[in-house]
């Protein structure tokens, strides 16, 4: 039995790994400033803390953007991350604009209206962004990033990941590190699109099983028939997240284009993504 | 003598719905009265595999489920197929394998391996290190090249004073720039012209065996084909969609094109080594032995 993979560099040395990349990064973008959606969630509760120490805190701005069915629970513990990053914040309800959806869309699916509200968050986050020159950070981590737990376009969409190499579980140990509220340590994992809900019900697995699984098959270069006798997991649980992993790939990456002339953006077309920074 | 060049599209990754369709192909070549059966370059497991690389790969010295069923296939009709080979020291190779009658008689693992502009294999295999003939009880010898190998002119000319009598070209060419006139594409031009010049560089009959199908947005060009001793175009394949082509190759064309112009009698091979042998003296920084 192998134990859930820890943290990939002692907590100090990943802090200063994760906030110089921040910190570059918002400087190569020309104007030093983020932008974080906080949803009372570990993952965001992370990202805000790791970025009010890249940058000075005031050129940080946290996002709040509840829907009227999200947990008021969610908007408390939001709230107590920020202060004590001690950044700028705002509160903007997407009620009104998920409701129109779902009168013009005629949608009351609960699992594309948890989409639509990631896209509506989206929206903000980049009028924001725009508004005060800043970089969009993302907050999905990478349990999630290869279950494709996330929505396209949705909280998928940002322009800088600080977390995306890093399980669940990792999220959560660095989180304590940076003395993260305990409330938020220590609730389930949830999207908050229906009360009650929990990631691990929905993913039909825990995120310690998922770690150990991915850490197996991913960075120790495992063999998926090997991996439920090497971690004492069930063989059907194995197969699940390899199928949600396989399955999701096109998440993960831009979309194609159909190469047709010499040179195709994606393909053949090799510059940097700091050309000219 | 009669190919069969089955210009297919592998689905990427998954070598049981390839071998299903190999088989098929095999026993459609097989009842039209062809005498071997040529597929393209990695037709086992899809092209663009990077990380699938060691998840495909078949041994071809150690029994192999994969490697016994194409020996199996080849008891209906003998093959030429491209794959993903494993060596026993776990090195990859982009390998293309010749099974006849049960057996594996002949494996080339590609010497090229182009890393440049769209392409990345050496990141993902490493390159073979010989060039050498099969000998077929049926055909005689014949030279196997893979895509790259055939840019490269050293490789056809080993292989016809090795004694090849035809060459087969194994290939997975994507399509690159659509050409001005007609179905012109770009790379398909080139390789009709630079195969044309290789049969007449080496009074050869060649299969230009290429692949159809989309990967990652990237679409194989088809138009696979074969030529002539003389660089004639004997016949031509659909562009970018699957396609069987059957085509006859008369070796009685090759003994009346080399008598004719004995090229292959003509060249040079000492005289090319001694050269070749003091230019790698003189790369290595050892001086000139004359």
């Amino acid at each position: 039995m192998t134990g859930a993979p820890g943290l990939p560099l002692p907590a100090d040395r990943l802090v200063r790994l994760l906030t110089g990349f921040l910190r570059e990064e918002a400087a190569k973008a020309g104007f030093g400033r983020l932008v974080v959606g906080v949803s009372g969630g570990i993952d965001s509760a992370l990202a805000l803390l790791l970025a009010v120490r890249a940058i000075a805190p005031e050129r940080v701005l946290a996002l709040m953007m509840p829907y009227r069915s999200s947990s008021p629970e969610s908007v408390r513990h939001a709230e107590e991350v920020i202060e004590r990053a001690g950044c700028p914040s705002e509160l903007l309800d997407i009620t009104p604009m998920v409701d129109a959806f779902r009168q013009v869309a005629g949608c009351d699916d609960p699992l594309r209206l948890g989409n639509k509200m990631a896209r509506e968050r989206m929206t903000l986050l980049y009028d924001r962004a725009m508004r005060d020159g800043a970089l969009v950070v993302g907050t999905s981590n990478k349990t999630e990033l290869l279950l494709g737990y996330s929505t396209r376009w949705g909280d998928g969409a940002h322009d800088l990941n600080p977390l995306g190499d890093l399980y669940k579980g990792q999220v959560r140990a660095l989180a304590a590190h940076l003395d993260c509220p305990p409330s938020i340590l220590s609730k389930a994992p949830s999207a908050d699109l229906v009360p009650g809900q929990t990631d691990e019900e929905d993913l039909g697995l825990t995120y310690e099983e998922a770690d150990r699984i991915l850490h197996y098959l991913v960075d120790l270069g495992g063999r998926p028939e090997r991996a439920a006798e090497a971690l004492g997991v069930a063989d059907e649980t194995v197969r699940r997240v390899v199928r949600r992993v396989v399955r999701s790939q096109f998440k993960r990456l831009p979309p194609i284009i159909c190469k047709v002339q010499a040179r195709t953006i994606g393909i053949d077309f090799r510059f940097p993504r700091d050309w000219g920074v | 003598m009669k190919l069969a060049i089955c210009q297919l599209s592998p689905t990427l990754g998954d070598v049981r719905a390839n071998l299903a369709k190999i088989d098929q192909a095999v026993v459609h070549a097989e009842r039209h009265d062809a005498d071997v059966a040529l597929f393209p370059e990695l037709a086992l497991t899809g092209y663009r595999l990077r990380d699938l690389v060691p998840h495909v790969a078949v041994s071809l010295e150690r029994p192999d489920p994969v490697a016994a069923r194409l020996a199996e296939i080849s008891r209906t009709l003998p093959l030429a197929i491209g794959l993903v080979e494993e060596s026993t020291e776990h090195r990859f190779f982009n390998s293309a394998a010749y099974f006849e009658d049960g057996t594996l008689v002949h494996v080339h693992r590609k010497c090229y391996l182009p890393t440049y502009g769209m392409f990345d294999e050496r990141m993902d295999f490493s390159p073979g290190e010989r060039l050498r003939c099969l000998t077929s009880s049926r055909f005689g010898r014949v030279g196997i090249l893979v895509c790259e190998d055939v840019w490269h002119p050293a490789a056809s000319t080993v292989l016809t004073q090795a004694g090849a009598t035809m060459i087969w070209a194994l290939s997975a060419s994507p399509l690159r720039g659509l050409g001005a006139g007609g179905e012109g594409m770009l790379s398909s031009d080139s390789w009709r012209e630079l195969v044309r010049t290789m049969a007449r560089f080496h009074t050869v009959p060649v299969a230009y065996v290429n692949r159809a199908g989309y990967e990652d947005g990237v679409a194989f060009a088809g138009g696979s084909f074969a030529v002539g001793p003389g660089g004639e175009l004997l016949a031509e394949a659909r562009p970018l969609e699957e396609d069987i082509l059957l085509v006859d190759v008369d070796p009685e064309a090759t003994r009346r094109a080399r008598a004719a112009y004995p090229l292959v009698r003509d060249e040079r091979p000492v005289l090319i080594a001694r050269e070749l042998e003091r230019i790698v003296r003189l790369r290595a920084g050892a001086g000139p032995r004359r």
